[in-house]
């Protein structure tokens, strides 16, 4: 990893390190550099480098809810803002635990999309009518009701972003 | 045995989280909101039909008039509606007239308070 301005820039190990953590962050620095054909040393000194630039963010757990009995249900809710208030209230909605993900967006009006999980479409409702639709700013709301998830996946180093991450060898 | 709120006190201007929202369905918000019970009667009159339609068999309608505005006879006179199945145009007309009714009931209390 090499670091220039604001930016690093990973080489391959990095990100075939970044990969095996994606699939099981459990794993040993022994058996990573035994996959790797390195020494866990080495795979040790990138992991703390990574996480001391924050480019490992954090370490989760994926919970199977169903396994304890909760089917939570998943929507992505839109809310079509005025432009003024769109930012305090995209970061009012990232403050609710209910809200996963929240992004602004813009196609033909300033929209915000959020993720939203909520125990049934009662509590969905009732989340969006008294958390959302009072907030300033708040012209109108579209939801989306998941009804089956085909892919869900963090963002793994990928083809389109070979050529980024040439231009970063080369730094 | 509950004492009824007066008249003043459910024909206020309420907060924003007391407002009424009005949805389509479940998380589609209209923009459209009712910040007192003038303006929930004014909007029953232009809202679309299928909003008007979603609240009151869910019940949205007797839920707020009697949490929100403290009027249990009035949130009867809803449930009492919902109970009669009735949809459409007709909702909108019976609605409208059990709100206007209240309403007026209501400001008529409050003119005669004035008076005396």
């Amino acid at each position: 990893m090499k670091i220039k301005g604001r930016s690093a820039a990973l080489d391959d190990l990095d990100w075939r390190i970044l990969e095996l953590l994606q699939e099981n962050a459990k794993q040993t620095y022994t058996k990573i550099g035994h996959l790797l054909g390195v020494a866990h040393s080495t795979v040790y000194d990138r992991i703390k480098r990574m996480e001391e630039y924050s480019i490992i963010k954090k370490y989760g757990t994926v919970i199977d809810l169903e396994k304890v009995g909760i089917k939570p249900i998943t929507a992505f809710v839109t809310v079509y803002t005025d432009p003024k208030e769109s930012e305090k209230i995209a970061e009012k909605l990232a403050e609710f635990n209910e809200v996963l993900e929240a992004f602004t967006s813009f196609s033909e009006e300033l929209v915000i999309i959020a993720k939203v999980v909520a125990g049934d479409q009662g509590q969905l409702h009732s989340f969006i009518a008294q958390s959302i639709a009072p907030l300033p700013g708040v012209l109108r709301i579209r939801t989306s009701i998941v009804t089956r998830k085909y892919k869900e996946e963090a963002f793994r180093n990928g083809l389109n972003y070979d050529s980024q991450r040439k231009r970063g060898r080369r730094v | 045995m509950s004492v009824s709120p007066s008249p003043s006190k459910i024909l206020r201007n309420l907060l924003r989280n007391e407002a009424f929202y009005f949805f389509t369905s479940i998380g589609n918000y209209t923009g459209q909101h009712a910040g007192s019970l003038r303006e929930f009667m004014q909007k029953i009159g232009e809202i679309d039909i299928k909003s008007l339609e979603f609240h009151l068999y869910r019940q949205d309608f007797e839920k707020w008039i009697a949490q929100t505005l403290g009027d249990a006879r009035f949130a009867a006179e809803i449930k009492n509606l919902r109970s009669r199945k009735v949809a459409g145009n007709l909702l909108r007309e019976q609605l409208s007239n059990v709100v206007s009714r209240r309403y007026q009931e209501l400001r008529g209390k409050m003119s005669f308070k004035i008076i005396t």
